[in-house]
């Protein structure tokens, strides 16, 4: 046998072919990159400008109009981290609105009422089929800087503000109770977790389901509840926006940029989130509804045992690369001027002329939003997938 | 009439709660088309240019009544929207574009018929719907014209099928052939003057855009996804780097990236301009995407497929490409035109690299002084124009799921 295998020759032999293949592949693309390397040498040698991370730690010079306090004599790298902030603080708040607006909008689209199904429908089609940047550029020319000035703001119920220099809300403040409150809030969370573990030993025990969860928050809000009561004063207060002569005080104040970007991304990925639940509903056969129905399970129970979390298993892929795209498109921001991470860090390379280290620093920072994304959401995944016997 | 009750009474009034629903729907309707129509149709100036639009608001400040829609705005700047600033000399080789492309595709439905023929009698209809609108009499002959280049070739398709043989080889070369000729005929060169990369602009930009990036896209998508299923370390986890990286982050920052660091990494003498490195960006971002719609596609062949052409004695690779490609492309042509409507929608992005397409057309419109505060009318005919397209396509997308069967086999 052995002297039919020594036979084959060099080049017909798969494991010399595979390593072969490899050891070209290799080579392809080292000289690829090395022709780059080079040409990056000879071109930064005759602007000048030498490779490194020190210039972060200089002086910036230009300012950033919100987001964490920053001064002009701040440095780059505190500059970026700002935009950074300004990032996270848009992706969070997005994911969480757009997520609300997509499965209403999801669920509208299955309503029983014809108006309502067609307005949702024209809704998630015209969105979808329109470029993002329109829409935020319009949300921001045509909407937030066509509202009236702040002396003639428009007032909704709350008070909000709506007016040229964006959103007032009311914003909650902790009074001098809150931190007796917090510590009711921690004695009542412990409660809580014994309970939780107690009634889970009690109904393992008993040989029967049933809401251990919901047994523990109910104890956590309770003593929430009686901390509030019996506290002389309440422990979270409501900061009003107030119309002064000039301007709006205090409250929670959005700036127009900020308030068009989240509304762009909200109303955007809520309509591709709406398809994705609508997916996830239809998905669930009707069979399984009413097998759950015959076996005697009340409708609400039919929804939280029967139809979510199967529905769940569908939806949680494809939302998590919606909440992707949505930290993706929070990068549009440089087009309405929000001060987001990509567009601080255009601005310091346009002052500072270091366009390398900025779009490694850049690409860094969204991979690793997005890697733990997807992390969290892998792992959320795991727990609502099917397991099979 | 009882029909209608019938039907009134399932879909809007079936319970208490629905009857309350519809009725609050239909009073927020009211409210919002009452506003819109009173400020896009009633008070609207539809002609007369910028002055007219001027009168009007001075007319309504007088009067102190909210003043309408300057319409005005989209006819009197048609050739920025459609062309960008390309020269108005030269304007007559994107209409030979244009024809030349009408023409291929009326050919190719009388050659494959099916679903390119309703593509040629929609396109056709739209040709004769725009020629109904108030246009000079030059761009309607101008636009007769498509009618003509989409229907004749109709005609001659049983000359082209009985006197050619190979006729669908001859075709599909000549698609593949046309992304260059038009690239040719609009950037210049040779007989023709130069048209600077920096003149083209608008929707010609946005589509050019788009068919390059899908176009170019598409063999290095199909590679990186045969990487990616390669048995070969290296060249796997090379494949699943790339893709990851690139899917990782904002497609802004490729373009931003492309058109800022592109110079950087090639010598000086190598000079390539603004649409080209736009190009490449949307082509390398592109093919990542790509490559795992194809992935998807690979993984839905069954493993006999491939055991039975290795039983027939076929090699590693022409078992790829005659039996394991041709299946996996099929089955994600849809999943293929989805990509190409995000790419078209994300062609907008170019502002990053200075170039003016259909949308930065719209913007620069819109720092002209005279047009100033026409925003939503010019972002709206912007918005409109992008959504007929992708919502032609998406339409497309959908026959043709059920035109190859995809899911049923």
């Amino acid at each position: 046998m052995s002297t039919v295998f020594a036979r084959i020759p060099l080049w017909r032999d798969v494991r010399v072919l595979r390593i072969g293949a490899q050891v070209l592949f290799v080579l392809f693309i080292v000289l690829i990159a090395n022709w780059f390397y080079t040409n990056l040498q000879i071109n930064l040698e005759r602007t000048g400008i030498r490779f490194g991370f020190d210039f972060l730690w200089t002086t910036a010079g230009f300012g950033i109009s919100e987001g964490l306090p920053f001064e002009p004599t701040d440095s780059y790298g505190y500059a970026f981290w700002v935009g950074i902030v300004n990032t996270l603080r848009v992706i969070g708040l997005g994911i969480l609105l757009a997520t609300l607006l997509g499965l209403i909008a999801g669920i509208a689209r299955l309503s029983s009422n014809w108006l309502v199904r067609q307005i949702a429908s024209v809704y998630i089609e015209t969105i979808r089929n329109t470029p993002l940047v329109v829409q935020l550029f319009f949300w921001y020319t045509a909407i937030f800087l066509k509202l009236p000035r702040v002396d003639e703001s428009i007032v909704l119920p709350g008070p909000i503000y709506l007016s040229q220099r964006g959103l007032a809300l009311p914003k909650p403040y902790a009074t001098e109770t809150f931190s007796l409150w917090g510590y009711g809030l921690l004695v009542s969370l412990l409660v809580a977790l014994a309970v939780y573990v107690g009634r889970r030993i009690y109904l393992e025990r008993a040989q029967r389901p049933g809401f251990a969860g919901l047994w523990a928050f109910g104890v956590f809000v309770l003593g929430a509840f009686v901390g509030w009561l019996v506290l002389p004063g309440a422990p979270i207060a409501w900061e009003m926006p107030t119309l002064g002569r000039f301007n709006l005080e205090g409250g929670w104040q959005l700036s127009p940029e900020f308030a068009a970007l989240l509304a762009g991304l909200v109303v955007y990925t809520g309509a591709f989130i709406a398809e994705i639940v609508r997916g996830g509903i239809l998905a669930v056969p009707k069979g399984q509804t009413e097998a759950a129905r015959a076996l005697g399970l009340r409708p609400l129970q039919v929804l939280r045992l029967v139809v979510i979390p199967q529905a769940l298993r569908v939806i949680v892929p494809p939302l998590t690369s919606q909440y992707l795209n949505l930290a993706k498109n929070s990068s549009l921001a440089v087009a309405i001027g929000y001060p987001d991470l990509f567009n601080v860090a255009n601005t310091i390379i346009n002052q500072s002329g270091r366009a390398i280290e900025m779009v490694l620093l850049i690409m860094i920072s969204y991979l690793t939003m997005s890697l733990l994304t997807s992390a969290f959401m892998n792992w959320y995944n795991r727990r609502v997938r099917l397991i099979e016997r | 009439m009882r029909l209608i009750f019938r039907w009134l009474r399932e879909n809007l009034f079936s319970t208490w709660y629905n009857t309350l629903l519809t009725v609050l729907v239909i009073w927020f309707l009211w409210v919002a088309f009452s506003g819109l129509f009173q400020w896009a149709v009633r008070d609207a100036v539809w002609s007369g240019g910028a002055a007219a639009c001027q009168q009007a608001r001075q007319l309504a400040q007088a009067e102190g009544r909210s003043w309408g829609a300057c319409w005005t705005v989209i006819p009197e700047n048609l050739k920025l929207f459609l062309a960008g600033t390309y020269p108005a000399g030269e304007l007559w080789r994107i209409w030979v574009c244009v024809y030349i492309s009408a023409a291929m595709l009326g050919l190719s439905a009388g050659v494959w018929r099916g679903l390119v023929r309703d593509v040629v009698v929609a396109l056709g209809a739209a040709a004769l719907v725009l020629l109904v609108l108030p246009f000079s009499w030059t761009e309607r002959l101008w636009m007769f014209g498509i009618v003509l280049a989409l229907v004749v070739p109709l005609g001659l398709r049983w000359v082209a099928r009985s006197r050619i043989p190979r006729v669908r080889w001859i075709l599909g070369g000549g698609w593949l052939a046309l992304p260059i000729l038009v690239v040719w005929l609009i950037g210049g060169g040779g007989p023709l003057p130069k048209v600077e990369s920096t003149q083209w602009g608008g929707l010609m930009l946005t589509v050019l855009l788009a068919v390059i990036g899908i176009v170019a896209s598409f063999p290095l998508g199909v590679l990186l996804a045969l990487g990616r299923q390669s048995t070969l370390p290296i060249v796997r986890w090379f494949s699943i780097l790339y893709i990851e990286i690139v899917r990782g982050v904002p497609l802004i920052t490729v373009i931003f990236m492309a058109s800022l660091m592109l110079p950087l990494f090639l010598p000086g003498h190598l000079r390539i301009d603004q649409a080209l490195r736009a190009m490449i960006a949307f082509t390398l971002f592109t093919a990542a995407y790509i490559a795992e719609n194809v992935r998807g596609g690979l993984q839905s062949i069954s493993r006999g497929q491939i055991e039975a052409a290795q039983a027939l004695g076929l090699s590693h690779w022409l078992t790829t490409l005659f039996i394991v490609l041709p299946q996996a492309l099929r089955a994600v042509i849809p999943a293929n035109v989805g990509q190409f409507i995000s790419l078209f929608k994300d062609t907008s992005l170019v502002f990053v690299a200075a170039l003016l397409d259909l949308f930065n057309i719209g913007r620069s419109i819109l720092a002209n002084p005279q047009w100033l505060g026409t925003d939503r009318e010019v972002l709206l005919f912007v918005a409109f124009v992008y959504w007929v397209f992708t919502y032609a396509m998406a339409h497309l997308s959908r026959r043709l799921e059920t035109i190859l069967g995809v899911g049923e086999r």
